[in-house]
């Protein structure tokens, strides 16, 4: 019967419903946009990282993220991390930015990433045309498709220049989004240093694969130790340190989670307006349920459970928008990301605000007379 | 039959307000009700009766003075205690209903038996016993703006009586309907009374429910001024004629 009522009160009032479930939709689709930007804007961040063939990796020291290494690490760091006790191998990768002009006229700036084919440490992914053996052509270049117009080129085939020399595109990605909406232009390492006008040794990073059964605490400490002017890192560890670059210092983070944040409180308060005003006009049968015998508990369930339906219908619908929203976004450069996770906690926030508005209706329910019910 | 009351009430005093807004509503009021007999408290408006009512049903505590409600002393007890004591002996008839308007009538009364933790089946078969009984088995789905008044204080008297309570405390059940409902709802009152060997406690100043009382305590200013009983062998007009009636009035 609890259910039965708080869903009967519920139906009962259709425009107030209506308030409720666009207060929690508002909500939903809010925090889903915001945390779907947080969690997208993260994957593009720390995709190359993630995507890279290594257990540590070895960066100038103080590099804030993978855009920010500069090309100073060179065969001496290489070689003293070859022969630390535990390495099994070290593959140089070039990354940095590049100003790309466009065939019609016109110029912007990539991120140029240089990596060999066969050292298996960094490969462009979801290659839609075009292979890996292609990049290795001469003056060969990979782009995501999502930029094209932006880089002023059609497809493959196309000439374009970046940094000191002319490229080609010999291969289209998709899916390989940017944050800093500088593309990510994908070259063999050799060409990598060529086009940026660096010696032939440098490299941004190192990426040190461990021997089977090296222990990676013992060998990250070890190679921290011979080279003093790099940082040795995990994946995890310079995936941290990147978002915390992009997402914190630059406050792009703490906008989208600010946003976040806002949505579940005018949510919050919706949902708490209206409840309350729910609750005050079935004031007179909360008390006629306590003159029966009703525990209070009894009557904190009824509101609970009208909170708890409104949560759930506002969800349902407030999920429909969001994923129309995230498809919409699939093919934009800065598209929405919703994982099973990230479904799961915004549900729980969504019950969790509804049992959080649900209290100013218990404060009021906690408060009544039951005498009143020889008032009417 | 036992005649060992089911309520008692001694020396019962209310206060209402404070200062030189103080009213006693209730003046040392002491009662006993016992099971079996359809008691009406009568009083003109004013007179204390709802606020006594409210104080034998332990909704409103008394100022002073002590309650018994069957073997429970109601003296000092918390809200959730008063509660349980509510669920377990009372059943309450309202004067303008307090039916749920979002239930129909079988939900009605299922609710009053939900929270006394009977659920389920057990309920419903319940529920539309006592609607039977009360002669609605073919309103069991009707909500309360499709019942008529007298209709919808039946689904309130069902409701009242669906958890077998040893008391039924009624304010103006009739006051809302008109004289041929009034006249059904006071002999379904005196037949649980009777039938079902419960004590009934109505509060009225409806004449047209003199003929049904076993017992009629008249209260004036918070006191008890009188007290009558049914002559013996004189039955309610359920099964008697109006002039049998009339002498009870008289």
């Amino acid at each position: 019967m609890v259910f039965t009522l708080a869903l009967r009160n519920l139906l009962h009032d259709r425009v107030r419903l209506a308030v409720t479930l666009i207060g929690i939709l508002f909500s939903i689709v809010l925090v889903a946009v915001q945390l779907g930007l947080y969690l997208g804007s993260s994957r593009m961040i720390t995709a190359n990282i993630a995507r890279s063939n290594a257990d540590l990796i070895v960066t100038t020291f103080g590099a804030k993220s993978f855009e920010d290494g500069g090309l100073l690490l060179g065969d001496r760091e290489r070689h003293q991390a070859l022969a630390t006790p535990g390495v099994e191998s070290v593959v140089p990768l070039v990354v940095a930015f590049a100003e790309w002009r466009k065939p019609e006229g016109g110029s912007s700036r990539v991120v140029l990433v240089g990596a060999d084919a066969d050292d298996q440490g960094l490969l462009p992914w979801g290659l839609i045309q075009g292979t890996v053996e292609d990049i290795k052509a001469p003056d060969a270049i990979a782009v995501d498709s999502t930029y094209l117009s932006e880089l002023g080129v059609n497809g493959i085939g196309d000439t374009a220049q970046a940094a000191g020399g002319r490229v080609k595109i010999r291969a289209l990605t998709e899916g390989i989004r940017s944050f800093t909406q500088s593309p990510y232009a994908y070259t063999t390492l050799n060409r990598a240093r060529q086009l940026l006008g660096a010696d032939d040794d440098k490299s941004t990073f190192l990426l040190v694969k461990l021997a089977p059964g090296a222990n990676i605490t013992e060998v990250q400490n070890d190679l921290a130790k011979r080279l003093d002017s790099a940082d040795v890192l995990t994946k995890d560890e310079f995936e941290s340190r990147s978002l915390k670059q992009w997402l914190f210092r630059t406050g792009a983070g703490l906008a989208l989670i600010g946003g976040a944040i806002l949505g579940s409180l005018v949510g919050t308060v919706i949902v708490a307006q209206t409840l309350y005003s729910s609750t005050k006009d079935h004031i007179h049968e909360f008390a006629t349920l306590r003159a029966l015998g009703s525990s209070r508990g009894y009557i904190y369930k009824v509101i609970l459970a009208q909170a708890g339906l409104s949560a759930i219908m506002g969800y349902v619908l407030g999920m429909i928008i969001a994923l129309i929203i995230l498809y919409l976004s699939r093919n934009s450069s800065l598209p929405l990301v919703m994982t099973p996770g990230l479904a799961f906690w915004l549900f729980a926030l969504t019950l969790f605000m509804c049992a959080i508005s649900a209290l100013s209706a218990i404060v009021k329910v906690t408060k009544i007379d039951p005498a009143t019910v020889f008032a009417r | 039959m036992t005649t060992t009351p089911v309520m008692q009430a001694d020396n019962i005093v209310k206060e209402l307000g404070s200062g030189a807004g103080l009213v006693v509503a209730v003046k040392g009021v002491s009662l006993e009700l016992v099971p079996g007999e359809l008691t009406l408290l009568m009083g003109p408006s004013g007179s204390g009766k709802t606020t006594l009512l409210s104080i034998l049903g332990g909704i409103m505590k008394p100022t002073s003075g002590s309650l018994r409600i069957a073997d429970t002393v109601i003296d000092g007890l918390s809200a959730e205690d008063l509660a349980k004591v509510r669920r377990e002996h009372l059943g309450f008839i309202f004067q303008s209903y307090n039916l749920f308007p979002t239930l129909n009538a079988i939900e009605n009364v299922r609710i009053a038996l939900d929270v006394r933790g009977i659920k389920g089946f057990a309920a419903t078969s319940r529920s539309e016993e006592v609607l039977r009984e009360v002669g609605l088995g073919h309103r069991l789905t009707n909500y309360p703006r499709n019942l008529s008044g007298g209709e919808q204080q039946r689904v309130a008297v069902a409701r009242a009586i669906a958890s077998s309570p040893s008391i039924v405390l009624a304010d103006e059940p009739t006051a809302a309907l008109d004289s041929e409902n009034g006249h059904a709802v006071m002999a379904l009152l005196s037949r649980i009374a009777k039938e079902q060997h419960r004590s009934v406690l109505a509060v009225t100043h409806d004449p047209r429910t003199l003929g049904y009382a076993d017992r009629v305590i008249r209260i004036e200013d918070g006191r008890i001024v009188g007290e009558e009983r049914r002559p013996e062998g004189i039955d309610a007009p359920e099964i008697t004629d109006l002039t049998k009636r009339r002498k009870l009035h008289a």
